[in-house]
């Protein structure tokens, strides 16, 4: 049943990640990957969309990409799963389909 | 020969400024061709793809927007439109080319194909697919 939506693109420069987050449903995943990962930054601008939907979505974050851009995992928000290129690929396996946000 | 595939064709992106409309057009028609239950979705920028009155004539690239008016003939009868999208953009259902498909089950008789939903509704369509593909 449940999708995982795939967003790689700056929520600062496109609506990409939080188009997606308002057409998620319970159970679906959302990873963040590429520029995506500055939407799993605490304190910033768009927050606050990610924790409107902690409760019903799981939201993961490229481990890779994050390092690859100074980003420590304390400076993540709370709740949202760091996660490597193997567990990407299992993600993509243990949903029904994926859906991209380009 | 396994069932046809639900495959859904998201459109974000406004017509001209990149080629995304475009290609996106492309790949339904290709998809219809091989016999999969195909449906296009409309949502953000995407909406401005169905707008009335496009005239590219000043900008000397084609036209593509009768081109979705021809669909119906490959089956492909259900175009989501999300309303949101469409309030946020200051337009109304008024505002799109009318778009309609001939139901060969109803005698021919002339339907509209244009769905009007709002996100909650959308959420579900997707989740109803087996395939989506994002332009």
């Amino acid at each position: 049943m449940s999708t995982l939506h795939m967003v790689n693109k700056s929520p600062f420069e496109r609506n990409a990640m939080q188009s997606c987050l308002e057409h998620t449903l319970e159970g679906d995943g959302v990873i963040l990957f590429e520029d995506g990962v500055y939407g799993a930054v605490k304190g910033s601008a768009v927050t606050g969309l990610i924790e409107k939907k902690a409760g019903t979505v799981k939201v993961y974050v490229l481990g890779p990409d994050l390092a690859a851009r100074g980003i420590t995992d304390g400076r993540i928000v709370d709740g949202i799963t760091v996660v490597d290129y193997p567990d990407f690929v299992e993600l993509v396996t243990t949903h029904e389909r994926t859906q991209s946000w380009l | 020969m396994s069932e046809a595939k639900k495959f859904l064709y998201v459109n974000r992106r406004a017509p001209y400024g990149t080629i995304y409309a475009l290609e996106s057009l492309e790949v339904v028609l290709i998809g219809a061709a091989f016999d999969q239950a195909v449906s296009l979705a409309f949502i953000d920028d995407g909406v401005f793809q169905l707008a009335k009155g496009q005239d590219t004539k000043g900008l000397g690239v084609k036209n593509f927007s009768p081109t979705f008016r021809a669909l119906g003939d490959y089956g492909v009868t259900k175009f989501y439109v999300e309303k949101e999208s469409l309030a946020e953009r200051g337009l109304s259902e008024d505002d799109l080319m009318p778009i309609t498909y001939e139901d060969e089950n109803d005698g021919f008789a002339e339907k509209p194909s244009l769905i009007f939903v709002d996100r909650a509704e959308m959420a579900r369509v997707m989740r109803d697919q087996d395939v989506v593909l994002s332009f």
